[in-house]
């Protein structure tokens, strides 16, 4: 008796769902996953801030091809497994015609090739490690690679800040993190510096100090810290706790209003590589900062801009593209040149990467200031 | 050696955190002979508990504030182990053992989705109540005033514990009740009484834990519980599962282990030790390290 | 339309796949009463070991017709988590009631931890690429199969040998029963069925990772047979369905998921202990 009725449930259920499904021809739907809600919800919330203001300017000029913009969010709650699940739906349920995202290297890694097979071009805002636009050719970053950040801030390190001896600390279940830190060592060691200590910890982990005591012991000029904003709050306190006094040295995974609030003074006197630096007197840049402000009452991080850009990219190629063609898009993103973005001159190049400048910012006061601009 | 010292600082205070989650495990274990599943997520209770009242305190930093958190959450996660007892537990008293797991598995979960849904999944950062500062400097070793105060304060309750448990009516009556429930009914002791003091006791400590690990670790979210709790629970067994000694031994144990672990070898199996530890216990000496061999009577 | 068919396809796919899991862990925790709360570990081992054969031995067997392949893949899964199971089974033979489910609890934790730090099979960043030969088709027959032989076993002599341990091991042990033998059996058995719906759910989902393999995921599964009632296959066959498609149904209120299970868990202890089905056996 039970049984029946359950499956009589289950066929009423089912048959619901079938009128779930309703297109509608004047949007041009295009999907954005991002990490909205979980551990490194700054990253997505800034990027969809960033990627909605976008919109907004371009459907209040009329949209694209005389066709509204809409932009379909989903959340991958900062977990790997999710987003490739979120750009699965984005694809075959909402048929999107591009997607925009992620800000995190692993998770845009294991959404890419979903695209890739289903030829819907990709932008990823800030997604910095190599391996991500090497998935295949519907892939795209808005932003520079870690090849260049790396050895970058290696760089940075060695001749700005006479840091001789260096101690890494990294997390090893992020890709971004170990190629960073892998990048970073290259470099430092061929200008002659020694990486005193290397060590790891995991995404979510809250205690450091045993991985801290060890390179204390090392007695490094500096630390670098290639994690996001979460975890390297907690490590600069912990280090100023144990008595290490050292500067912090990280890069765009740093970015976050969030990473002041964690790390409070431990983090003052750090330097981090980022995209776009919000004190930058560029009136381009300043610009974007007053709207945004406008729109949503606070600055924008890196994530923010670059979600603006990345979705103003993508409109931009569709026009010139004037096709809805998937493929069509995508041969217009690769031939994007000199695209005046709020993080810099965009132009992509033949690996799909963006060729940019790097800033360096400094905490300092409680605040965030430019250092140094850093050109490919 | 100061390296060596400093980890050793490490590893005793994370020792005190698990030691105090552990002698919920144990107590109620003793009592009840029950693997209580929810205990990691009273200690997370704990935490979410401090965090809100921390919050709408005055705001300036002070040890007073800390002592009101502290003793807040200690009474909230009192109540919460004895309400759980009551709710969930005390029904099944004389059901087959596997039936209380069971549940236990689902109020753990309930504490940690209903705890996502209540709280908000994404992590909180705990108000900072006492600054830390240096408290002891010697030879390259620093004694954070936070650290000294988590000892302290573990200390401070375990030594309470023991008092309760050795020296008080009610103490003799929890020592009975864990050796035998039937032997303990028959000469007058109220049982339920016992196991509800129980639980209040040891929840009671792990609210602290919870509070004081926000002092040192301030990320907390509601799954913050998960590893902490499985973690105490092997200290638990590595001492001997009922036995409140081997709790304490227990967790000093694992909180060093991890540290050096963590230091000398690699931060990626520190998880898995805790597994390992348990694995290796349960096929050499399952009673534990403090424990006694009871022959199962048919 | 044929995108509605795909959904609906996928989900009856994964209730055939949890069928075999759930069927799987009754075998082990219902009708020999080893609780096993580590289930979720031998379907990794299953689920990554097939995975792994069809991702990288693809060119290399090329020369053999597919489906030969992907059961042999699956096979070789299904081994694998076997003996992991032999390696689970025989040092907790010892162990009882809570202990044993704490080991086991600890076992599968460690199978994800040692697979997560893998590298070949994509560590933290997850295994895609995974061909999907897994059907309607080869599911139902595995799950068929699957129920088929665990049912058997079970009417057979030497399932009331594995009932008899359930009901009373010492009393099992006096009569002559080697019950370190029937526990490696229930073991071995249950977890090789496990492995084979790893196996499935790989090459269904194209897309591993350690996540979906939690402490989490064994709960799920025991959540199933315990619905189900402890000791009932036919029981586990519907809670797997009704589990798979509560889920979906509740799409919209994703965070509610857990809770419910946990109620229900907390509701079925107390009230109904002995599952919906309660213990009849094989109908």
């Amino acid at each position: 008796m039970k049984l029946r009725s359950l499956v009589l449930f289950t066929f009423f259920a089912i048959s619901l769902s079938l009128f779930a499904c309703k297109k509608d021809p004047n949007v041009i739907p295009i999907g954005e996953f991002g990490s909205l809600t979980g551990t490194t919800a700054t990253f997505g919330l800034s990027t969809h801030n960033g990627i909605l203001l976008a919109t907004e300017e371009v459907n209040a000029q009329g949209g694209i091809l005389n066709k509204k913009i809409k932009i379909i969010s989903e959340d991958d709650q900062s977990k790997p497994e999710e987003a490739k699940t979120a750009v699965l739906k984005l694809i075959k349920q909402n048929e999107v015609k591009a997607v925009l995202g992620e800000v995190a290297s692993s998770r845009s890694l294991a959404a890419a090739p979903e695209c890739q097979k289903a030829k819907i071009p990709m932008i990823s805002p800030a997604s910095t490690n190599p391996k991500v636009t090497e998935v295949g050719n519907y892939i795209f970053r808005a932003c520079f690679v870690d090849t260049f950040q790396g050895s970058t801030m290696a760089k940075f390190a060695y001749n700005n800040l006479k840091a001789h001896k260096v101690a890494i600390i990294k997390d090893v279940k992020n890709d971004y993190s170990v190629g960073l830190a892998d990048f970073f060592e290259k470099t430092f060691k061929q200008l002659g510096g020694e990486i005193v200590s290397i060590e790891s910890y995991s995404e979510g982990d809250i205690e450091f100090r045993a991985q801290l005591t060890s390179i204390k012991n090392k007695s490094p000029d500096a630390i670098y810290a290639p994690g996001y904003y979460t975890e390297v709050g907690l490590i600069a306190r912990q280090a100023r706790e144990l008595g290490i006094t050292v500067p912090f040295l990280g890069g765009d995974g740093w970015d976050s209003p969030k990473t002041l609030e964690i790390g409070g003074k431990a983090v003052e006197g750090s330097y981090f590589s980022n995209h776009y630096a919000a004190d930058d007197p560029n009136p381009v840049v300043q610009n974007f900062i007053a709207k945004y402000k406008k729109k949503y009452g606070e600055t924008p991080d890196a994530m923010a801009v670059l979600g603006y850009d990345s979705a103003n990219i993508l409109f931009d190629a569709i026009k010139r593209a004037n096709t809805l063609d998937s493929t069509k898009i995508r041969d217009a993103i690769a031939e994007t040149k000199n695209f005046p973005g709020v993080s810099g001159n965009i132009t992509m190049d033949r690996n799909r990467n963006a060729e940019k400048r790097i800033v360096v910012l400094k905490i300092e006061d409680g605040k965030i200031k430019f250092a140094e601009a850093i050109n490919p | 050696m100061s390296e060596f010292l400093q980890q050793l600082v490490n590893g005793l205070t994370w020792g005190s955190i698990y030691a105090l989650i552990a002698l919920g495990y144990t107590m109620v274990y003793g009592v009840l002979r029950l693997i209580n599943f929810a205990h990691g997520d009273v200690y997370m209770i704990g935490a979410m508990t401090g965090y809100y009242v921390a919050r709408h305190l005055p705001s300036h930093f002070s040890e007073l504030n800390f002592g009101i958190v502290l003793g807040l959450s200690i009474i909230a996660c009192a109540l919460l182990g004895a309400l759980i007892e009551r709710v969930a537990y005390r029904p099944l008293r004389n059901a087959p053992r596997l039936s209380m797991l069971i549940t236990a598995i689902g109020v753990s979960l309930f504490l940690e989705y209903g705890g996502q849904l209540l709280f908000g999944a994404d992590p909180k950062f705990f108000p900072e109540l006492i600054v830390s500062r240096p408290m002891f400097h010697f030879d390259g070793v620093i004694i954070s005033n936070i650290q000294f105060i988590i000892l302290l304060v573990s200390f401070i309750l375990m030594i309470s514990l023991r008092f309760i448990v050795l020296n008080t009516k009610m103490g003799k009556a929890m020592r009975a009740v864990a050796f035998s429930q039937t032997a303990s009914q028959f000469v007058g002791i109220n049982v339920s009484s016992v196991i509800t003091v129980t639980f209040l006791i040891g929840s009671g400590l792990a609210g602290a834990a919870g509070v004081m690990v926000s002092l040192s670790n301030p990320k907390i979210e509601p799954l913050m519980g998960i590893m902490p709790g499985l973690k105490a629970f092997v200290a638990a067994v590595l001492g001997g599962i009922g036995n409140i000694p081997g709790a304490l031994l227990g967790g000093y144990l694992m909180g060093i282990a991890e540290t050096f672990v963590t230091a000398y070898i690699s931060s990626t199996y520190r998880d898995a030790l805790a597994f390992i530890i348990l694995i290796v216990i349960l096929l050499v000496k399952p009673t534990g390290l403090l424990g006694k061999t009871v022959k199962e009577k048919v | 339309m044929s995108q509605i068919n795909a959904y609906y396809i996928q989900i009856i796919c994964l209730i055939g796949i949890n069928i075999i899991m759930a069927v799987s862990l009754n075998l082990i925790n219902g009708i020999t009463g080893q609780f096993s709360l580590g289930h979720a570990g031998f379907m990794a081992i299953g689920a990554y070991t097939s995975a792994a054969i069809t991702v990288y031995g693809h060119d290399r067997f090329a020369f053999l017709p597919e489906n030969i392949f992907f059961i042999l893949a699956l096979l070789i899964g299904g081994i694998f988590s076997a003996l992991a199971g032999l390696l689970v089974g025989i040092p907790t033979l010892r162990l009882r009631g809570d202990y044993l489910a704490i080991a086991t609890l600890g076992f599968g934790e460690i199978i994800r931890v040692i697979i997560l730090n893998l590298d070949f099979v994509g560590g933290a960043r997850g295994f895609g690429g995974i061909p999907e030969y897994a059907n309607f088709f080869w599911i139902y027959l595995l799950a068929m199969l699957t129920v088929i032989v665990i049912a058997n076993l079970v009417r057979s002599i030497k399932g009331k040998a594995l009932l008899a341990i359930r009901e009373d091991e010492i009393a099992a042990e006096s009569i002559g029963i080697n019950t370190s033998q029937y526990k490696i059996i229930a073991f071995t058995v249950g977890s090789f069925f496990a492995g084979i719906g790893g196996g499935l759910f790989a090459h269904l989902n194209t897309y591993l990772h350690t996540n979906s393999f939690t402490f989490l995921k064994s709960i799920e599964f025991i959540v199933m047979i315990v619905l189900g009632g402890l000791g009932s296959l036919t029981g586990s066959i519907f809670a797997a369905a009704v589990l798979t498609l509560l889920p979906e149904l509740l799409r919209g209120i994703g965070e509610w998921r857990m809770i419910v299970y946990s109620l229900l868990l907390i509701l079925m202890m107390i009230l109904r202990p002995q599952g919906i089905l309660g213990n009849k056996k094989w109908k």
